[in-house]
């Protein structure tokens, strides 16, 4: 155990992109953590997903061991976050473990939406802030002009803001003297009873469940028994251990220390996250506050492309929920696409990656239903119900009135952006909440519907602003909506998997052009198919396949029986893998295309 | 139902934009070699079969007219000698317009043929130029003429569907075509196989197709006309007096036992209650190699699943106007047919008057035969 005063925690957060995994990678060889032949680019993103797109989406705990400018030995306990606004419950996390933070500003991009959001999260956290910006080994950096923003926008001073190019590792070793003179050390009692934070769980193929902590007072042992308080479950720990960033076992973790611990469980969703864990012989009297529960804040169906794919849908999802409890799920059953599953995520980016992981880890094929949020439903008879699925919403003659999400979003955008931006915002529902200037960068703060922001904003936002907008975005409760179900009839049989919810006044030129999109998507029959979308009762949009009039082949002799054996063979397969509502066959494309039909 | 044999010639004198067939451009070829190959086929299928006498033999390709009468008279002569044939045997060739005279005719006649289907293709002209054809309408005319002549049954095909043909065209054509008919008619509509020059042009949007609309309506224009002049629809295609039907077609459409040889050629036997599926190699050289080497073309022999029988039965029955008929079906099976189609969907074309069945027979409606591949395609389970 080393002593209190030569311990200091810290996280890296940041804008995304700005650097932090990168600035990681330098810290960790700076420590001679790795050796030479075992670093890679980016060495905590170690999941595929995230060295395929570049992101952090867990955070990452890393043991340092730092000989100092003055001779002494300190250890360092480094997180590194993601950027993405879906996972920042990771950097809360992360930060309720930590004396400080380093924040690391992009010296070409500057400040940005999430950069607003991390620090201000770092600052209620009561955490010693180090500014660094980095990469300014580009030619577009301008540090003076950066350091401007953080204390005009932020309000922090940056006159000891530090430089550095993670790319390089230029300025990196005055980061690890920063870190060890201007953050506090830990404050902790190591003859108190244990008290230590559940900071985050995993599942690990070779470790099983591991759980990381952060040790506040005591000292957690090898074999000692543990007990989580809120969970009221009590454990033999078999490991403790450090990673650096490989898995080290150790005898024991003491006050302000972080590390992991291991014991005989099966779930990570046995494990709280935020739970306090303590010495189940002499437990502590009172708990740590522990955080908000993540909240699942978009929803949607997940169906396999062929039904009989249902029971492997149903292990791999139990399967990644060991390794991501922050999804959640539930059986679903459709009667356009069958059994399958309903499940919430984080938000878009988590929905994404989640169906890629399932797709990739697990070889399902999957059709994902339109994203949904939570709708508070409010019954005349005065019961509230919360909707999670368009399917449920209660026949309108019960319903009282129905409120919606909404979000507050911060968006960073530069000027000569700034009007298409704005423009769809009101597109989106949008109200403007404030509008300042950083330079020639402009601060919008709006309050929107989170449905209006599920679909695709992030992704029209970047595009209106050629990818130099930021945003970020936090839950800014319910608001009471004309809101309406709008359906999707095939030859007068809904078609439950192509409901929505939307405001009434997008309900029909939604509906026109779903009917439109679906029209071209659904193939000619034998019979003609009468495609419709309906408010309630009344239909607002038609369109018709006609029937098949002429499909038979001219020639059909000796040699052409195998060809045209196999033909059916081949049409039989893809037969399977289309959806059946009435006598219509709708093939999967139908539904995937139909969560990206844009109402004009 | 009949035991079949198929000659494939593969060779034409020139290729026909529109044509997929196993074919290839005419060249000096050795007759001897290709006898010896056909004959040594005959021998080989011989010995997998057994005896069994033959109900037709068909030459086809290709343009099997450019055989030498010498090599049709020696294989006709072998298949009898090894198999045997029926009474009433059909011994058929195909004849293209432009490799056709009175002589040759008269030796193909005299090897036995007893049948000829002429591709006449269209009586137009423009028409016929359209589809790169060798010969224009007075020479098609006067090759139907003589072949009328010469042999007891005579029987011509017809394109249509082609660019730019109105249904008042069409209705003109056939009924040039009815006057001079004798018995058998078959009227294709043209298909755009993929590969073909037509099929590269269509792709380059330089070929002005009709839409289904008007495919649907030449067709029905067909149906009328043939129907009219009392040549029953026996098949999708295929127009007959009573009593003309092409009895070697009849083999395929019923799901018989038929012996292919020659370069692509497909067999189908039932050996031991088993559903072969046998192929020959498709390059006339790699055949004529094969089978002076190791006695025979084959390259492939596929056992056929149950399943695999039930759908070929179903797709060849169907185009017939008599259907499918049950029990023969279930004697080839094992097992009813029924147990290999959908019975819900079964269900919902025949009550939209698509699929008519009794205990007999399955078969599809005259609606029903227009979009049979879809009928196909919902039927098999
Ligand atoms: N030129 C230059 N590029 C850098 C520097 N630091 C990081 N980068 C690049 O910037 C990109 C993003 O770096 P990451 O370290 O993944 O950024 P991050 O902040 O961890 O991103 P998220 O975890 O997704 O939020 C990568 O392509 C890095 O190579 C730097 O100092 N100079
Ligand atoms: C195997 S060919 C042999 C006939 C002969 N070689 C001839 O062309 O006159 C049989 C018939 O198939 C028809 N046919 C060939 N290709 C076709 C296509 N792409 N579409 C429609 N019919 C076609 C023609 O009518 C042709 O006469
Ligand atoms: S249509 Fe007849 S002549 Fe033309 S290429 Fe095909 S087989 Fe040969
Ligand atoms: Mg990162």
């Amino acid at each position: 155990m080393t002593p209190r005063a030569r311990i200091r925690n810290f996280a890296i957060i940041a804008h995304i992109d700005h650097g932090k995994s990168t600035l990681a990678d330098r810290l960790i060889e700076a420590c001679g953590g790795l050796e030479a032949r075992e670093m890679r680019e980016q060495i905590l993103d170690s999941m595929d997903i995230e060295r395929e797109r570049g992101i952090t989406i867990k955070a990452q705990t890393v043991r340092l061991t730092y000989r100092a400018r003055d001779g002494e030995v300190y250890q360092l306990n480094l997180m590194d976050t993601p950027g993405h606004v879906d996972f920042s419950y990771e950097v809360s996390r992360s930060l309720a473990a930590c004396e400080g933070a380093i924040l690391v500003v992009d010296a070409s991009q500057g400040v940005e939406a999430q950069t607003l959001a991390n620090v201000y999260q770092a600052i209620e956290a009561n955490l010693e802030i180090i500014i660094v910006l980095n990469k300014i080994d580009l030619p577009a950096a301008e540090p003076d002009r950066v350091r401007r923003q953080i204390e005009d926008v932020i309000g922090l001073d940056a006159s000891e803001a530090l430089l550095t190019s993670a790319k390089s590792g230029q300025g990196v070793p005055d980061v690890l003297e920063a870190l060890v003179h201007k953050l506090p050390p830990p404050l902790g009692d190591p003859e108190a009873p244990l008290t230590a934070l559940l900071v985050d769980s995993w599942y690990d193929a070779y470790l099983g469940v591991v759980i990381l902590v952060r040790v506040r007072d005591g000292v957690l042992r090898k074999g000692m028994r543990v007990r989580m308080m809120a969970a009221g479950t009590a454990h033999q720990v078999e490991t403790v251990g450090v990673f650096t960033p490989k898995p080290i076992p150790i005898e024991a973790l003491g006050p302000g220390e972080v590390g992991f611990l291991t014991a005989a469980i099966k779930e990570v969703a046995e494990t709280r996250v935020g739970d306090t864990i303590t010495d189940d012989r002499r437990p502590t009297a009172e708990p740590m506050p522990g955080f908000k529960p993540s909240v699942p804040v978009v929803f949607c169906g997940l169906f396999p492309a062929e039904a009989s794919e249902f029971g492997h849908l149903r292990e791999s999802l139990a399967k990644l929920r060991l390794n991501d409890a922050s999804f959640v799920y539930q059986p679903e059953t459709s009667v356009a696409l069958g059994l399958g599953f309903r499940c919430g995520f984080l938000g878009l980016l988590h929905l994404e990656i989640i169906q890629e992981r399932l797709e990739r880890e697990f070889g399902l094929e999957l059709i994902a239903t339109a994203p949904s949020v939570i709708y508070r439903c409010h019954l005349t008879s005065g019961e509230v119900v919360e909707l999670h699925n368009p399917v449920d919403m209660p026949d309108p003659t019960r319903t009282a009135f129905i409120e919606e999400p909404w979000i507050k979003a911060t968006i960073m955008v530069p000027d000569e952006h700034l009007g298409a931006v704005l423009k769809l915002c009101e597109e989106r529902r949008g109200i403007q909440r404030d509008l300042t200037y950083v330079g020639n960068r402009a601060l919008l703060v709006y309050r929107l519907p989170l449905n209006e922001v599920v679909f695709d904003f992030y992704d029209r936002l970047k595009s209106v602003s050629r990818g130099y907008a930021s945003f970020d975005y936090q839950l800014d409760g319910y608001v009471e909506e004309d809101l309406v179900k709008l359906s999707i009839l095939v030859n007068g049989e809904p078609v439950d998997a192509l409901a929505t919810i939307v405001h009434r006044a997008r309900a029909e030129a939604r509906g026109r052009a779903l009917c439109e999109r679906l029209k071209d998507l659904i193939p000619r029959q034998l019979f003609q198919v009468a495609i419709q979308a309906a408010i309630g009762g009344r239909i607002v949009a038609r369109e018709t396949v006609r029937a098949l009039r002429k499909d038979v082949l001219a020639k059909c002799y000796g040699g052409d029986v195998t060809r045209k054996r196999k033909l059916l063979e081949k049409q039989k397969a893809g037969k399977k893998r289309m959806r059946q509502v009435g006598e219509v066959h709708i093939p999967q494309e139908a539904f995937i295309a139909a969560l990206k039909v844009e109402s004009k | 139902m009949g035991f079949g044999l198929y000659i494939h010639w593969p060779y034409c004198r020139r290729i026909c934009p529109y044509c997929d067939f196993n074919i290839y451009r005419a060249r000096a070829l050795d007759e001897t070699a290709w006898r010896q190959a056909f004959l040594a086929g005959l021998d080989h299928a011989l010995r997998l079969v057994g005896p069994r006498p033959l109900r037709s033999i068909s030459f086809g390709g290709g343009t099997p007219s450019l055989m030498p009468p010498s090599l049709v008279a020696a294989i006709i002569e072998r298949a009898a000698l090894r198999f045997g044939l029926e009474d009433d045997a059909e011994i058929a060739l195909e004849a293209n317009p432009g490799s056709a005279d009175a002589a040759r005719f008269a030796d193909l006649r005299a090897a036995g043929v007893n049948r000829l289907s002429l591709g006449i293709q269209s009586f137009d002209d423009g028409a016929l130029s359209a589809l790169g054809r060798d010969h224009d309408a007075a020479a098609a005319r006067a090759a139907l003429t003589q072949a009328q002549a010469i042999f007891p049954r005579v029987s011509f095909d017809l394109i249509y569907g082609l660019p730019g043909q109105s249904r008042a065209d069409w209705r003109r054509a056939l009924d040039v075509a009815l006057a001079c008919q004798s018995g058998h008619l078959s009227l294709y509509q043209l298909t755009i196989e993929p590969g073909t020059a037509f099929a590269r042009a269509a792709a380059r949007g330089r070929l002005a197709l009709p839409d289904e609309q008007r495919r649907a309506d030449l067709y029905d224009v067909a149906q009328e006309r043939c129907a009219g002049a009392g040549l029953d629809a026996y098949e999708v295609s295929n127009h007959a007096a009573p009593g003309h039907e092409s009895r070697h077609n009849l083999i395929y459409w019923r799901s018989g036992d038929w012996i292919g040889l020659g370069p692509g050629a497909h067999s189908r036997l039932t050996l031991d209650r088993r559903r072969l599926a046998l192929t020959e190699h498709r390059r006339p050289e790699i055949w004529l190699d094969a089978v002076a080497r190791a006695r025979s073309g084959e390259v492939e022999c596929e056992t056929l699943s149950p399943a695999q029988h039930a759908s070929e039965i179903l797709l060849s029955g169907l185009r017939l106007g008599e259907g499918i008929a049950l029990k023969r079906a279930e004697d080839a099976l094992g097992a009813p047919l029924g147990a290999f189609l959908d019975q819900a969907r079964l269900a919902t074309l025949v009550a939209a008057g698509l699929v008519q069945g009794d205990a007999e027979r399955l078969r599809v409606t005259a609606t029903g035969r227009r979009v049979l591949d879809a009928v196909l395609a919902e039927l098999l389970a």
